[in-house]
């Protein structure tokens, strides 16, 4: 049974990335003239009904966020389109710039309109090397056909974009850290005494959105939102690209309205577990996501069902694990990541994802004692309550998640001696 | 090892690569990335950083705080190809073993070395987004997945005396 959409996926494989005149055939461009009829008011309105949130994991909206850069004023105003998609498990913003690099362009170009916005940045991870020079091409494509550049279609703007790549940070993918590797420095946070609204880039107001956030906003115009809030939740509107990968038959990226269970992710549209094997857990949202056992995933695919669970949409990683996997040994291997990406500025997050990588090691090799399990629950708890940045708040989270639903596992791991001493 | 030797046409290769920038210390990332795809030991000279560093007027501790933070820049010498292994969550349940065992076999050396004639370096990496295709390797800037040993073997190749 076909449970997916295609809304921001519509043009998936259907036409070639590098013909601006395939695009437009598609309908490419419409929204934003649509847009420009508008006005920003209309599209702040429109954007808020719509529920639109950041698609890259911290799911703040999307309107609101719009209208506070809106509201900014400065002759000189930035833009950047976060495509530094680090977080493990997560591909679907490659498929965006793969397959319909127009699109994101689009976006950039009404939020542009919307903002006031001068100048825009597509930030690609270094791993994605391949792609930069199409989303280049695509970019040149579009300031040919006056889609950029000078009064684009008469309506006065003037915005042109640009290519950075990054070099292989993972804390990159926060705004403010992603802002100082484009003025030349190491990538680590800033703190934000200030909103990037108002002071970003070179200290001058900057919008920073996900690939997919992007790339949500000319569908919604194009279709109008009325037609787009009929997908998804009361409180979830509209769809999300999943990037559903692990122990499943059809790994890939998947457009899937709210709402849907994770059973119908993983079995309808992933076709089952691999091997004909059991179901053990999943990891939502990433390497900082969630861990929840088989038990629930009857529960609905949307920001309110998966909080009441201690989870959250994320970035849109589904993972899948079958039941040959042991959770304490899959831990190790989040925990090398944290441990090798922190970037050491703050202590929870430096020194607490050291302690973690200690403690978990005991565990996977069964020498833990009783105090290691208190121990590790309560420095990742001062890592999510003190980090400085989202990297260390969120890094203990399928740690926290695996000892609320597989706290047996941890048990067997420790070791026998210590456990009655 | 023997001392970097920078020659002229390296220097104005650098030089060609930090116009296109006009000289713009904000863009230093871009800049060290793209020198390091000209030296065929993949990584930044203490020779070309000062250079660097010289040219666009910053000291060479900032180029160092660049090159030494970003793991895709290398501040030692690497093989021409630099192939490189994810072992990342999602790799790790699709037994990226296997891939490193073949991989080991078929160029004759352990993870984190490089074969003598400087032909191939061997690492892992953190996840690159090809989890659809996952148990995946890259080698320079393209990405493997959907893997048999043959395979493996028949990518290698293809890479030899490149």
């Amino acid at each position: 049974m076909n449970r997916t959409v295609n809304i921001i996926s519509k043009n998936f494989k259907k036409y070639n990335p590098e013909s601006i005149e395939e695009y437009l055939e598609l309908g490419g461009f419409e929204a934003l003239k649509k847009a420009i009829e508008m006005g920003p008011q209309e599209i702040i309105s429109t954007l808020k009904t719509s529920g639109l949130k950041g698609r890259g994991g911290a799911a703040f909206s999307t309107g609101r966020k719009w209208e506070y850069s809106a509201n900014v004023k400065g002759d000189k105003k930035f833009i950047i389109c976060n495509a530094d998609e680090g977080e493990p498990a997560t591909f679907k913003d490659r498929y965006l710039l793969e397959y319909d690099p127009f699109k994101v362009i689009e976006g950039m170009i009404i939020a542009a309109y919307t903002t006031g916005s001068t100048n825009g940045y597509i930030y690609i991870r270094e791993e994605y090397k391949y792609l930069h020079n199409k989303v280049r091409k695509a970019i040149e494509l579009a300031e040919k056909h006056g889609f950029l550049g000078k009064n684009i279609l008469g309506s006065g703007l003037n915005f042109n974009i640009k290519v950075v790549s990054g070099a292989g940070a993972y804390v990159c993918g926060e705004s403010t850290a992603l802002i100082e590797s484009i003025e030349g420095k190491s990538g680590r946070p800033r703190l934000k005494l200030t909103r990037t609204s108002k002071q970003g880039l070179f200290g001058l107001p900057t919008l920073v959105n996900n690939v997919e956030t992007l790339a949500a906003v000319p569908p919604i115009l194009e279709m109008g939102v009325e037609e787009y809030i009929k997908y998804g939740t009361h409180t979830s509107k509209g769809t999300k690209l999943i990037s559903l990968c692990g122990n499943v038959n059809k790994p890939g990226a998947y457009e899937v309205p709210f709402g849907i269970t994770l059973r119908e992710i993983i079995y309808d549209i992933g076709g089952g577990i691999k091997d004909g094997k059991q179901l053990k857990f999943l990891q939502l949202g990433g390497a900082s996501g969630a861990i929840i056992p088989a038990k629930l995933i009857d529960i609905k695919y949307c920001y309110e069902d998966l909080e009441e669970h201690g989870a959250s949409v994320g970035s849109g990683a589904i993972l899948v694990a079958d039941e040959t996997n042991k959770v304490t040994h899959f831990l190790k291997s989040v925990q090398d990541f944290f441990i090798h990406e922190s970037c050491g500025k703050c202590t929870p997050c430096r020194e607490g994802n050291r302690q973690l990588t200690k403690i978990i090691n005991r565990f996977v090799t069964g020498n833990a004692s009783v105090e290691d399990l208190k121990t590790v629950e309560k420095f990742a708890n001062v890592m999510k309550y003190a980090s400085f940045c989202g990297l260390g708040q969120t890094a203990p989270t399928a740690l926290l998640t695996a000892i609320k639903y597989f706290p047996v596992e941890f048990y067997q791991q420790i070791d026998r001696i210590r456990k009655t001493s | 090892m023997d001392k970097f030797k920078v020659d002229q046409e390296l220097i104005a290769k650098i030089d060609r690569i930090l116009e296109s920038y006009d000289y713009d210390d904000n863009s230093v990332v871009n800049i060290l990335l793209e020198i390091q795809s000209h030296i065929p030991e993949n990584y930044i000279p203490e020779e070309v950083a000062k250079y660097v560093g010289i040219e666009l007027g910053i000291p060479t501790s900032k180029v160092y705080d660049v090159i030494t933070f970003f793991s895709a820049i290398n501040d030692k010498p690497k093989g021409r190809h630099v192939v490189q292994l994810c072992k990342s969550s999602v790799c790790r349940l699709n037994k990226y073993q296997t891939i490193r065992d073949v991989l080991e076999e078929e160029l004759k050396i352990k993870m984190g070395e490089t074969t003598k004639d400087g032909q191939f370096t061997l690492q892992y990496s953190t996840c690159f987004g090809a989890c659809d295709i996952s148990p995946a390797f890259r080698i320079d800037d393209k990405v493997y997945g959907n893997l048999t040993k043959g395979k493996i073997k028949e990518i290698i190749n293809t890479y030899r005396g490149l």
